[in-house]
């Protein structure tokens, strides 16, 4: 039996009747794993054996903390860092069951879109092992991509989530912000963090979203508001379902190719029944500065912690200073200490105003300006990414990478809940994904909106076809 | 004339049971290390989780100082590295502290305002040695009130003033031991000198780490004259940080403006606003305490005691309630608070405690010439170090005072025998010598004699002879 063509939910269902046992479906995978691990890297740390749960393999990006195990963020600085306690995402997984795969591959501390700045080597898109599989949550959505893993976790900062899922052909899901505890996500910029979900479908995307989300009581931003479970997340979508799009300048960076597959997604909309709505969005010009601003600002001072005094990797020195510089600059990457400077730089007194201080009232600015958006429509759909899969060092020029985000990060700096979800492929083959948001907490609606979408278009992942 | 300008930065911890932002123990004393966690030790992935108790004795605290608190206010992250602070940034409040416009006032009536109150996480301890730098992070994240001061104390006196007063209302509104030598009360000031009746002010110094209130006084008045010889000598005071040296008894530079930190202060992404509701805060107004200089003035009117004697009674919270409990088995309350003042805070400062009803019952033994002033201070003393009441202690060591007439007059005729030229010289106008005979009397009845009577016997004895 085809473990990634049918559902978590079916899955379960067939271990109770107990027509297949947890050992049937994790080796299902683990033969997957085996076979397509090492062109594709998706791994930092593998769990070799079953030895406990469900027998359905959940890949962990490892930059999220399970007792026990190696936590790298991808990083020297961490590379022997054995973490003392679990995140509250994955603590509910395994209490529901799941069984650990692997930690994944990601940027260094989730910092990327290509997943070539880990310190483990870049993980490589299963669709063409010359190219990128996106990033940050490279790994784990490359392991989902080619059925090496059900499902994975990954976190979404800026779209680091969305836009792995959009390259690799598979269901991305970022929930509102304080939906999911952050609790043992290493965090990167914590006001924009968001552990995310990555599977083949929307139906197991939310089976995952009603286990591991709610409110946390030793995560401070969590919200309160119940959770709907599995059985009540998918509904109906009665018709006319009304939806906005952009319009004009919006899209200029997008390729030709995607912005005319974007027209077609729009039009396949309203064939469905959508009553759509062009919508100026140039107000958001602006949010790819905002962005980078804010999550370097608060990466400088979340990257304080890797100091080598308490654990990690610690350079030799006679003076303290000496050990710091050291340290840190052995421990980060190019990437990583580029941006605790930008972000240092932007926090330093005299700047303050002008670019944290800006930062944040373009968010209040963006938060106010998505509301009205709203109001002409339930639901926002965008591209999630610029163009398709990038080959493996094509992107040298930072910004060129920093432009990735370009339709992921609203959704970040407003806490709205965003999907992507696969919508066809370019002419070269390769997986384009389309984004869908809606307001916070919205995600219920959002989820089944999404499933009645992905129905109608009808992707097909190759990867998972023959297994 | 020149005239200093001073104004405080106190940091003081607030006795929660756990620590600001995670359950660890917040205890002082214990094996370095042992009250830690992921949390508080910054691991990655970890997350603060504010401790209402923190928030409930910094407010009491605030209510105390006659602030302003803010039903809203905000965490931030204070940056800097060090290794005994582990996340690379202390969470503070910056912009949207606590509480705000409070006061304090002087005896004479002169008000000593509080810029503002925060909250924030104190830092954990590095120790030095010969082998290198040890951290205890057990303090790590035990939680701090800090309080600053408009630069409105003009003397190092006022300045203690202010800080006795801050440790007293600490103590008394139990939200803090407020204990100097333990480091549960720190105290930095900053310092500068301006022309007497001027508005200009002149350059200050920070001067750091002044933990007792001798070295507070002792720094400033060694920073004013410091300052005050550099500007009449037409030198100028740079903006600098000071340490003080208590050994010498001088304070030093730190660090000059240019090393100054940028602490590069951002909102604290990780809490969301810090907000009060309205019962929350009269609550604790409703749980509000007598605070040490009401309980000074109502001693003063209810017993008619003087300021003075009231301030002592009422400088630790504990001997002020041990006075008036006792009180209540000793009516004479000017009696008892000379009592109180000397002989019982002298045992208190050893560690040494006295059951009120035990002191009571010592008092009336005393009054009622059973037991000489004398002999009552060594009862005391061993009431205090073995718990037993004043009967048996005196039982025990034979201690009740003689009154028996005939027993002291055998005495003191033994005296008058053994003495003829002293009772010879007295005779003949030489008085001052009762001492003598009175110091003689005493030493063999091992002070127990009744002091009136062995007046009256003595005189009389004396007087047969002339
Ligand atoms: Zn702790």
């Amino acid at each position: 039996m085809n473990f990634s063509r049918i559902s978590i939910e079916e899955i379960l269902k067939l271990e109770r009747e107990k027509r297949v046992s947890p050992k049937e479906v994790w080796n299902f995978f683990a033969r997957r794993r085996e076979e397509l691990e090492p062109g594709v890297n998706a791994f930092i740390t593998k769990v070799k054996y079953l030895n406990e749960g469900n027998g359905i393999p959940v890949g962990v990006k490892d930059n999220i903390i399970i007792k026990g195990f190696p936590t790298t963020c991808g990083s020297k600085i961490l590379e022997n860092y054995i973490a003392p306690y679990s995140a509250t995402a994955w603590k509910r997984l395994k209490e529901a069951g799941f069984s650990l795969s692997g930690k994944t591959n990601l940027d260094e501390f989730a910092m990327g879109s290509s997943t070539e700045y880990s310190a483990f080597g870049p993980t490589r898109n299963p669709w063409d092992i010359e190219r990128v599989p996106g990033g940050s949550s490279g790994g784990s959505a490359a392991a989902v991509a080619s059925g090496m893993v059900k499902f994975a976790l990954g976190s979404d900062t800026g779209g680091s989530v969305r836009q792995p899922a959009s390259f690799c052909g598979v269901v991305g899901f970022k929930p509102t912000y304080g939906r999911i505890s952050r609790y043992g996500l290493v965090a990167f910029a914590s006001s924009l963090d968001q552990i995310g979900i990555i599977a083949n479908s929307v139906r197991d995307v939310g089976y995952v979203f009603s286990i591991i989300s709610g409110d946390d009581p030793r995560d401070s931003t969590t919200s309160s508001l119940p959770v709907p479970s599995y059985g009540e997340i998918f509904k109906h979508i009665e018709k006319p379902f009304t939806f906005i799009y952009p319009e004009g300048e919006f899209l200029k960076g997008a390729s030709k190719e995607v912005k005319e597959k974007f027209s077609s997604f729009v039009k396949l909309l309203i064939s469905m029944g959508g009553k759509g709505k062009p919508v100026d969005l140039s107000f958001m010009t602006h949010a790819i500065e905002a962005y980078y601003i804010v999550a370097n600002a608060e990466a400088s001072s979340n990257l304080a912690r890797y100091d080598g005094v308490r654990y990690g990797l610690k350079a030799e020195a006679n003076k303290l200073k000496d050990m710091y510089f050291r340290t840190r600059t052995k421990g980060f990457g190019e990437e990583v200490k580029r941006r605790i400077l930008l972000g240092t730089f932007v926090l330093s007194s005299g700047y303050y105003d002008d670019y944290y201080g800006k930062g944040i009232s373009y968010r209040e600015f963006l938060r106010d300006k998505m509301n009205e958006i709203f109001k002409e429509g339930e639901f926002l759909t965008l591209p999630t990414t610029p163009d398709v899969a990038f080959k493996i060092g094509e992107r040298q020029n930072p910004i060129s990478m920093y432009l990735e985000d370009r339709f992921t990060i609203f959704a970040n700096l407003s806490g709205l809940p965003a999907i992507s979800i696969p919508f066809s492929l370019s002419k070269k083959g390769l997986p384009i994904g389309f984004q869908i948001l809606s307001k916070w907490y919205n995600e219920d609606r959002l989820l089944s909106f999404s499933e009645m979408l992905e129905k109608k278009i009808d992707f097909e992942n190759k990867l998972i076809k023959e297994a | 004339m020149l005239e200093p300008t001073i104004g405080l930065e106190i940091h003081i911890q607030l006795q929660t049971r756990s620590k600001m932002f995670c359950s660890c123990k917040n205890s002082y004393g214990d094996p370095p290390n042992t009250n830690i966690c992921p949390v508080c030790l910054g691991h990655p992935g970890t997350l603060p989780v504010l401790n209402w108790e923190a928030v409930k004795l910094a407010t009491k605290l605030a209510l105390a100082l006659n602030c302003k608190v803010n039903m809203e206010s905000y965490f931030a992250r204070k940056n800097y590295f060090y290794p005994d602070l582990p996340k690379g940034y202390q969470i503070t409040q910056y912009k949207n502290p606590l509480a705000e416009d409070g006061f304090i006032e002087l005896r004479n009536g002169k008000k000593i305002r509080i810029e503002r109150l925060h909250i924030e996480e104190d830092s954990g301890k590095s120790i030095h040695t010969e082998d290198g730098t040890l951290i205890d992070f057990n303090r790590c994240g035990v939680p701090l009130a800090e309080i600053v001061t408009k630069p409105d104390i003009s003397s190092p006196e006022e300045a203690l003033f202010f800080l006795q007063f801050l440790r007293k209302i600490a103590v008394y509104t139990g939200v803090s031991d407020a204990d100097m030598e333990k480091g549960n009360m720190r105290c930095d000031a900053n310092l500068s000198l301006k022309q007497e009746g001027s508005k200009k002010m002149g350059t200050k110094t920070e001067v750091k780490n002044l933990n007792s209130f001798k070295f507070l006084s002792k720094a400033l008045k060694y920073e004013i004259q410091r300052q005050k010889k550099i500007l009449e000598q037409g030198g100028k005071i740079h903006l600098e940080t000071r340490g003080f040296d208590s050994k010498k008894g001088v304070t030093f530079l730190m660090r000059s403006k240019e090393e100054a930190h940028d602490y590069r202060y951002f909102p604290e992404p990780d809490l969301p606003p810090l907000k009060l509701a309205d019962s929350f805060i009269q609550e604790i107004k409703n749980s509000m305490p007598e605070l040490h200089w009401q309980k000074e003035e109502r001693f003063m009117r209810e017993f008619g005691l003087d300021r003075k004697t009231a301030e002592v009674l009422c400088a630790e919270k504990e001997i002020g309630n041990f006075f008036e409990e006792t009180v209540k088995f000793y009516g004479k309350p000017k009696e008892l608070a000379n009592w109180t003042k000397t002989e019982v805070l002298e045992l208190w400062n050893q560690g040494l405690k006295i059951r009120p009803e035990s002191l009571g019952t010592l008092l009336k033994i005393v009054d009622d010439g059973k037991l000489s002033r004398l002999k009552a201070k060594e009862v005391l003393e061993e009431m205090a170090s073995s718990g037993k009441s004043p009967e048996i202690i005196m039982e025990e060591r034979e201690l009740s005072q003689i009154s028996d007439e005939k027993k002291l007059r055998v005495t003191v005729e033994e005296i008058i025998k053994e003495n003829p030229d002293k009772v010879e010289k007295y005779r003949k106008g030489k008085k001052g010598l009762m001492g003598f005979f009175i110091g003689e009397a005493m030493k063999r009845t091992e002070g127990r004699a009744n002091p009136k009577l062995l007046n009256k016997i003595l005189g009389e004895a004396l007087k047969n002879g002339e």
